[in-house]
């Protein structure tokens, strides 16, 4: 009787472990069905390089080269922001700072990843959003600026964290012999720990940026929402994520405009896959 | 030279801590701001009525209620599964492809962009299983989002127990799951306590999954199934930001930090339950 229950047990134990795979598998099955009706109307290049995004019109044009341009600038503005910022922290984190600072800063790097999207957003629209529209001028305060500065918030804890333990994980050694043969601590953390953790760091980079391209509430409620190809950061633009946010609950199930808006989550899909796998790779060649 | 070498240090130690001034201080500002503005639009109306006038008075009774029915709905589907396979990956995987692939689908789950949660729950669980937009397929879209946490804390948590326990049970007769129910899960219980409360203030802060499975935009009286729809906190508060004009800005704070209090409290259970565990571990 005991072994009948327990070979149950370890039976639903092993379900339980592929279940992941069960789920990534099932997302991206069922984004395929729903998605990839669209291009019974619409060619792949007409879809990836169409400039115009007009979903409702007739008839429609579907193209999202505007969304990808736009998730692109807004992402590219929170990397620029974000990496050098976020690896900087890592640093001051792991290397420089007292045990005690480091346990509070560590808490508060904690706390910004715990700040719920839509709550950034908020915080932003009401502070940030009115700020750059004074500042530079602008009919509106909703751009691709101020995107990416939100954005950037929403990354630095990725980065923060994964790049403190890249470094936390160079082995001693390394910084003892840099430091016995007469570096000063900034050189050694310069040389030799940030070479050494090179790969660990790049890591978080890639999964901050993967971060920044998925964030969805924030961006709606900040960039302004113009399904335009964009010209400057202080315009208004659209991302792939906040147009499918912004849609799919006007959009009517089994329509086309329904099964592009499932196109351009596959597309977020694939990239986010990428990012993954390839920061993975990064993360377990380390390890070894 | 020696000098400046060392100047050369004090430089970029003095850029390093403005980095790290760059981020903190924002952070503190942000929940400043948020409580400051918040607290004098909360008292015992606000958070017990129902939105009236259009959302512009009232309280936000509905929209706490939902998301306690979602967040309780996503644990009781993530935590069996997100445990049991935590216990697989801890006690019985071995060092193989398929433990390979399962750990990168884990890190792939967790990537996923919210909003592609959103889709997926709408294309399976709302139009395929005809669940319709309802609490049933809101909490599984929050409790699939959710497992990867809850299955990475869990893990670490069980690997974290010293092998010899494992041992001392085994040579002792027990079978390998009574190993692991009596001994191992015990010891392992407050890091996937944390796991989970972790995991419970992601689901509760997250709007993107919810906004096409369950979230309704106006429900003045309280669901009354799993199958009804909800109002739900992040997304009142995304509502009643940018979809309905001329809401009072203390109505707007006081849902942030309500929100907002809900998921630090949740992070600061974790916080103190993983400091008290550090510092009693025996081992």
């Amino acid at each position: 009787m005991r072994k009948v229950k327990e070979f149950i047990i370890e039976k639903l134990i092993f379900l339980s472990g592929l279940a992941s795979i069960f789920f990534v598998v099932l997302i991206f099955l069922f984004l395929m069905k729903e998605g990839l009706s669209v291009f019974k109307t619409i060619s792949f290049p007409d879809f990836i390089g169409g400039n115009k995004w007009y979903p409702i019109s007739e008839p429609a044009q579907l193209g999202i080269k505007p969304l990808i341009l736009g998730s692109l600038l807004v992402t590219l503005g929170a990397a620029i922001i974000s990496i050098p910022i976020g690896i900087g922290c890592a640093i001051y984190i792991a290397e420089v700072a007292p045990k005690k600072l480091k346990e509070f800063l560590k808490a508060g790097i904690e706390l910004l990843a715990a700040i719920p999207s839509v709550v950034l957003g908020f915080v932003g629209m009401v502070t940030l959003v009115p700020f750059v529209k004074s500042i530079f001028h602008l009919p509106t305060g909703l751009t691709a600026i101020s995107g990416s500065i939100m954005l950037a918030f929403m990354a630095m804890p990725t980065i923060v964290s994964i790049a403190e333990d890249a470094l936390y994980s160079v082995p001693k050694i390394y910084k003892e012999g840099a430091l016995a043969l007469g570096a000063t601590h900034w050189q050694t953390i310069y040389r030799v720990m940030l070479p050494a953790s090179s790969s660990g760091i790049l890591a978080a980079v890639m999964l901050g940026i993967g971060r920044v391209i998925g964030e969805t509430m924030a961006v709606m409620m900040i960039t302004g929402n113009a399904a335009v190809i964009p010209t400057s950061i202080l315009q208004p633009v659209r991302t792939l994520t906040a147009t499918i946010a912004a849609e799919m609950g006007e959009a009517v199930v089994g329509s086309e405009h329904y099964f592009a808006l499932f196109a351009v989550g596959i597309v977020l899909f694939v990239i986010s896959f990428a990012i993954n796998v390839t920061a993975d790779i990064f993360l377990h060649g380390e390890r070894k | 030279m020696m000098k400046k070498t060392y100047r050369t240090q004090k430089i970029a130690f003095f850029f390093l801590l403005v980095a790290t001034l760059l981020i903190v201080i924002p952070v503190g500002i942000i929940v400043v701001i948020i409580i400051q503005k918040g607290m004098p639009g909360i008292n015992w109306e606000f958070l017990s009525d129902i939105p009236r006038k259009g959302m512009r008075a009232g309280g936000i009774f509905p929209a706490i209620i939902g998301t306690i029915y979602l967040v309780s709905g996503a644990i009781a589907f993530a935590l069996p599964i997100g445990l049991l396979a935590a216990i697989y990956l801890s006690e019985y995987s071995k060092d193989n492809l398929l433990t390979r692939i399962i750990k990168l689908a884990i890190v792939n789950l967790a990537g996923v962009p919210s909003v592609v949660y959103g889709l997926f729950g709408l294309a399976l669980f709302v139009v395929f299983f005809k669940f319709g937009a309802s609490i049933l397929s809101g909490s599984l879209t929050l409790g699939i989002m959710i497992l990867p946490i809850i299955i990475t804390a869990s893990r670490e948590a069980l690997e974290s127990v010293p092998y010899s326990f494992r041992e001392v049970s085994l040579s002792l007769g027990a079978s390998k799951w009574q190993t692991i129910r009596n001994i191992v899960l015990p010891n392992a219980i407050s890091g996937i306590l944390t796991g989970t409360i972790l995991g419970l203030g992601r689901a509760a802060g997250e709007t993107a999954p919810i906004l096409f499975t369950v979230a309704a935009f106006y429900l003045p009286r309280l669901p009354q199934s799993i199958f009804d729809q909800a109002m739900a906190l992040p997304y009142h508060l995304y509502v009643i930001s940018t979809q309905v004009p001329n809401v009072d800005e203390k109505i707007r704070y006081g849902t942030a930090l309500v929100l907002l209090a809900i998921v630090l409290f949740m992070n600061l259970i974790a916080i103190v339950i993983r400091y008290q565990l550090r510092k009693k571990k025996k081992w």
